[in-house]
């Protein structure tokens, strides 16, 4: 399965001299062109005459040459061939910083829709080909083509700097990068639509990319609590649904399935993260999936550690989702009545109005209170909100335990 | 997400239109197309034949049975659909209101998200 080493080796370079590139020059699509030439180039090069001592310097220096052969071509063309093409020399130093985050920031850049900077990072920092990501995404390849070509038209227009922004910019613009992976990974992780669970490339390419940022800045707690979070949710993928595709709620896994290995670094750096100085949202995710890691069964799960995290988690980014989580651990923690009190005050929220997710929590805790009757209905309503086929038959199957 | 957007049409309202009314809407859908070709949200659009070229298929005794359509009668037919990939639910109805018909009094523009897709794509 595992690919060989040469292939692994460019892909991870790829992204680095990209981003090279892209910071000496501009010229996003060009750059690209002439990034792909010299990757081509080592894949029938390498393993001929063997890994140049510095593979990275190779690649910048053969794809800045195809740059300038590409710039002057052009220049030719337009039968005005003069000094600004040897204006653009390439400097013979390749400098240690890993321009991957150069090109990740600019890839993510604000004036992007999300679908947008997800497909461009997956394209230029995730080296996917267009067609992978249409796959991903169950979208034509030349709808995808679409929207990354229009991506790179927006971040020319927004005449964008090729360089890492500084100071509270680059706060705000990470966070934007967090949350491109974020969405990668869930995207890999519960499908928005379709049959399909898991769509576990895209959650490892998110991981993967989650990991370079990690490496890069491993002081950001908020990265490692991201990173975290995914490790911990991925570990539980394969006893989350059945040999058939049937959902499996948290407490009814197969806890021997989870992937060990996956949980212990998520916890160790859950443990890491969190003795830093500010707590930021992805922290405070990852310790509610640590805290169930570390659960050896259901019944042992800290669900007063859940309740107080969630409750933190809610002071810091208010949201219903996650007053709807805190319920769930609530009534857990002081019977079901509580929880349903607390989920009453959703009620008024637009933004939670017919949601499958307030409905089929509330037929949950329903069903704890022994209202058997209300719970039917809830489950019912909640099958029909839905859009995944996989969360509708497991909200059917509740519904159908409880049809006398 | 991936969202049907279905056109529900009246024949009849459709007959009534002038033909500069017919020409405005054509045009609109073409540039409606373009739009969301460029965009990078349109996955496909296909329009119908008339309903009354449809054929009702069913199977009875283990034979089919084919009678003449629609299976229906109503006064409104889906008369063709787009179907988008775009950011959320709000962006499929910005741009379900962009299809002409809407603006036509007795024609429908509908839209449903979809649940589940396979087969191939690429035309």
């Amino acid at each position: 399965m595992t690919a060989p080493p040469i292939e692994d080796l460019l892909r991870e370079l790829a992204p680095q001299v990209l981003g090279t590139l892209i910071r000496r020059h501009g010229r996003f699509e060009e750059c690209e062109d002439a990034v792909q030439e010299a990757l081509l180039a080592a894949t029938v090069q390498w393993p001929a005459e063997g890994v140049p001592d510095n593979p990275r310097g190779w690649l910048v220096t053969v794809a800045s040459r195809r740059l300038i052969d590409q710039i002057r071509s052009e220049h030719a063309r337009r039968e005005r061939e003069t000094a600004t093409a040897t204006a653009e020399t390439v400097p013979e130093d390749v400098p240690d910083t890993d321009d991957t985050l150069v090109l990740l920031f600019l890839c993510c850049h604000p004036t992007l829709t999300p679908a947008s900077q997800t497909a461009l990072t997956l394209r230029a920092v995730g080296g996917l080909t267009t067609a992978e990501i249409a796959r991903a995404f169950l979208v034509p390849e030349a709808t995808m083509a679409a929207r990354i070509s229009r991506a790179k038209q927006r971040i020319k227009a927004a005449g964008s700097s090729f360089g890492l922004p500084e100071g509270p910019e680059r706060e705000e613009r990470l966070r934007v990068v967090l949350h491109v992976l974020y969405l990668v990974f869930n995207e890999g992780y519960t499908a928005s639509s379709g049959s399909e669970l898991h769509r576990a490339d895209l959650a490892h390419e998110a991981i993967r990319l989650t990991r370079m940022v990690h490496a890069q800045l491993p002081d950001d707690g908020e990265v490692a609590g991201l990173l975290a979070l995914m490790l911990l949710t991925h570990a539980r993928r394969t006893a989350r649904t059945t040999a058939t595709g049937d959902l499996v709620p948290l407490d009814e896994q197969d806890r021997t399935r989870w992937d060990r290995e996956m949980i212990d670094e998520g916890l160790e750096l859950v443990k890491a993260s969190l003795a830093g100085p500010a707590l930021g949202p992805y922290q405070l995710q990852a310790a509610i999936a640590a805290t169930h890691a570390a659960a050896a069964t259901a019944a042992e799960t800290d669900w007063r550690q859940v309740h107080a995290l969630y409750l933190i988690l809610g002071r810091i980014a208010p949201n219903p989702m996650v007053t709807l989580n805190r319920a769930i651990a609530l009534a857990e923690v002081e019977g079901p009545a509580a929880g349903l009190d607390l989920l009453s005050t959703l009620d008024g929220d637009e933004r939670m109005a017919g949601h499958h997710r307030l409905l089929s929590v509330r037929a949950h805790l329903l069903e704890k209170t022994g209202d058997a009757a209300g719970a039917y209905e809830h489950y019912r309503r909640a099958a029909k909100a839905t859009a995944s086929i996989a969360e509708q038959r497991y909200l059917e199957s509740r519904a159908g335990r409880l049809r006398t | 997400m991936q969202f049907l957007i279905s056109m529900h049409i009246n024949p009849a309202v459709l007959d009534a239109l002038t033909d500069e009314e017919k020409t405005a809407i054509g045009d609109g859908h073409g540039r409606f197309i373009e739009m969301l070709k460029r965009s990078g949200e349109l996955i496909t659009t296909q329009a119908l034949a008339d309903p009354s070229q449809a054929a009702v298929v069913s199977v009875r005794n283990g034979q089919p049975v084919v009678t003449d359509g629609p299976f229906l009668e109503a006064k409104e037919y889906l008369g063709g659909f787009y179907l988008v990939d775009c950011e959320n639910k709000e962006r499929a109805i910005e741009l379900a209101a962009q299809i002409p018909d809407a603006a036509v009094e007795g024609l429908g523009i509908e839209v449903r998200q979809v649940m589940f897709a396979d087969g191939q794509l690429e035309m």
